[in-house]
């Protein structure tokens, strides 16, 4: 226990980087998975069939490949985003690793948030969207003001499920130069053999918490939307 | 007409025949070119020992596990296509080995990572671990280890066209990756730089030659047997800047193990078997053996 308490500084950075992640691909892949829903849903033949080729390679992915591509394949193409590291905003820059993390993160991450919202729209009743239509609604119009306020409620829980894969997924990026939690975990251990079940112990714990703090918002929200 | 059954499942049988002994062909061949030492096998190794130890029942089943790393060349290797692994590990392997009766091919060889050395020889997976194996106090808690065989520092890594990093002292803000984990980056860490930790060092090499890190940094020995694969694009730079002591695991259920590796060292010491294996190995990029190491006493 005490490997674990006498670096608590370290713990709490590493679960700091571990949110962040989170947090940055969660709201990136929430807007890239929902743009990739509209258009798969849409009218247009080709944006739907781009939109499903896009899901068909992303999600047919193991995370492991397209993180390996990010890190090592890009650079060699000549793309290593080092150019993020000159932009500071309020005395913050994020690095290239970071960057490059988030993007095999939300990649991954929006395909499956796309499906979401589209079992989501589904569960709308096609009659809704023909009689937006018919009061001479455009297709963007029925969208934003009947279909997807009525599809979001159905779309809590599973999307909860993808943020939450999200969450434990952003471990992979320990392998690719983060000092995230599963990285900082396996220093520790590596410090400290004769603790290793206590550490392990302690960084499921702080996984643990992150997915029920979120888990339990998605209620909060499910409770709010519920129509009587 | 079409053939008989019985002809086709000949022709089959042929086949799969023909493919066999090209495959194993291809096996020997692979083996030619890897430069190999003889290796000291004692006979009636056995009787040396007293009756109830672990190196006894060893001798008498005439088989050893040694757990050993896959991915450090010069210090233990096996590629894809190998059939053993390569390295100084391996190498101080079959002379402990030897001792005890035991020929190289009757070792069975296990892969170990950073990670698994502790609980392989706390379950009994392996009888040694001799896997670039840092001796300290913590894991001396947990396991035993001799030695130690073979002495170490970590250094820096960089592409041959970098001007600006020459030694530890340059590295503050830099990037510098290594195994995730592992005591090396931490020790980067301490001295300002950011650490990178990637699955394995082959990973951690193509990050340097691709310029998304600053550095690589490890055990020398590890990052002299790249910069000897690589020598026109990569670079080893400064003084080693920490002391690793590799040491040999053994389980802590057979603490009688400990003076027989010391005892097995001191003798490859003296017969000159230890530098011939460093020789073979380390000593391919270039470096002399260094100086025999100090083996620690064995505390009962």
């Amino acid at each position: 226990m005490e490997a674990v308490f006498s670096n608590f500084d370290e713990y709490l950075k590493a679960f700091g980087v571990t949110l962040a992640l989170f947090v940055v691909s969660g709201l990136a892949s929430l807007v890239l998975g929902l743009i990739l829903a509209s258009l798969r849903v849409g009218p247009v033949s080709v944006m739907r069939r781009a939109a499903g080729l896009y899901v068909t390679i992303f999600r047919n992915t193991p995370l492991l490949m397209i993180f390996v591509f990010m890190a090592a394949a890009m650079p060699k193409l000549g793309y290593n985003f080092k150019w993020v590291e000159n932009i500071e905003i309020a005395g913050w820059s994020v690095s290239a690793f970071f960057v490059r993390s988030t993007i095999a993160l939300t990649l991954y991450t929006s395909a499956f948030v796309c499906e979401a919202f589209r079992s989501g729209v589904n569960s709308v009743d096609v009659g809704q969207a023909e009689a937006a239509r018919a009061v001479g609604l455009t297709f963007f119009q029925s969208m934003r003001y009947v279909v997807l306020p009525q599809a979001l409620r159905a779309v809590v829980p599973p999307l909860t499920s993808v943020q939450v894969a999200l969450i434990k997924n952003t471990s992979v990026a320990a392998a690719f130069g983060m000092a995230e939690a599963t990285a900082t975990m396996r220093s520790l251990t590596n410090d400290y053999g004769s603790q290793r079940p206590e550490i392990f112990l302690l960084f499921a714990i702080g996984y643990i918490i992150i997915v029920e703090a979120v888990a339990l918002s998605s209620y909060a929200l499910e409770r709010k939307w519920k129509v009587a | 007409m079409r053939p008989r059954p019985t002809l086709r499942r000949f022709t089959a049988a042929a086949a799969t025949a023909v493919l066999a002994t090209s495959i194993a062909a291809c096996g020997n061949a692979g083996n030619d070119d890897t430069e190999t030492r003889d290796v000291d096998v004692a006979e009636n190794a056995a009787d040396e020992f007293e009756d109830g130890t672990r190196m006894k029942e060893l001798a008498e089943d005439g088989t050893i596990t040694i757990g050993v790393k896959y991915d450090q060349p010069g210090l233990g290797f096996k590629g894809a296509t190998d059939d053993m692994p390569k390295g100084f590990d391996p190498e101080v392997g079959k002379i402990l080995a030897g001792s005890l009766g035991i020929a190289p091919e009757d070792i069975t060889w296990k892969e170990t990572i950073s990670d698994n050395r502790e609980p392989f020889l706390e379950e009994g997976e392996v009888d040694l671990v001799i896997a670039t194996y840092s001796i300290t106090d913590d894991r001396r808690k947990v396991v035993g280890q001799a030695g130690p065989y073979y002495v170490t520092g970590q250094q820096l890594l960089v592409r041959s066209d970098n001007d600006e990093i020459n030694g530890v002292e340059d590295i503050k803000g830099m990037e510098v990756c290594s195994v995730t984990g592992s005591t090396s980056l931490e020790n980067v860490k301490k001295e300002g730089a950011k650490p990178r930790g990637f699955d394995t060092y082959s990973e951690c090499v193509d990050q340097v030659l691709d310029g998304t890190v600053d550095a690589m940094t490890t055990d020398g020995s590890i990052l002299l047997g790249y910069a000897a694969e690589q020598p026109d694009e990569l670079k080893v730079v400064g003084e080693p800047f920490s002391e690793e002591r590799y040491g040999i695991g053994y389980s802590k259920d057979s603490p009688e193990m400990c003076q027989w590796i010391n005892d097995t060292l001191t003798t490859s010491f003296e017969d000159g078997s230890w530098e011939e294996a460093f020789d073979v190995t380390l000593g391919e990029s270039g470096v002399e053996a260094p100086e025999q190491p100090e083996l620690d006493d064995c505390q009962s």
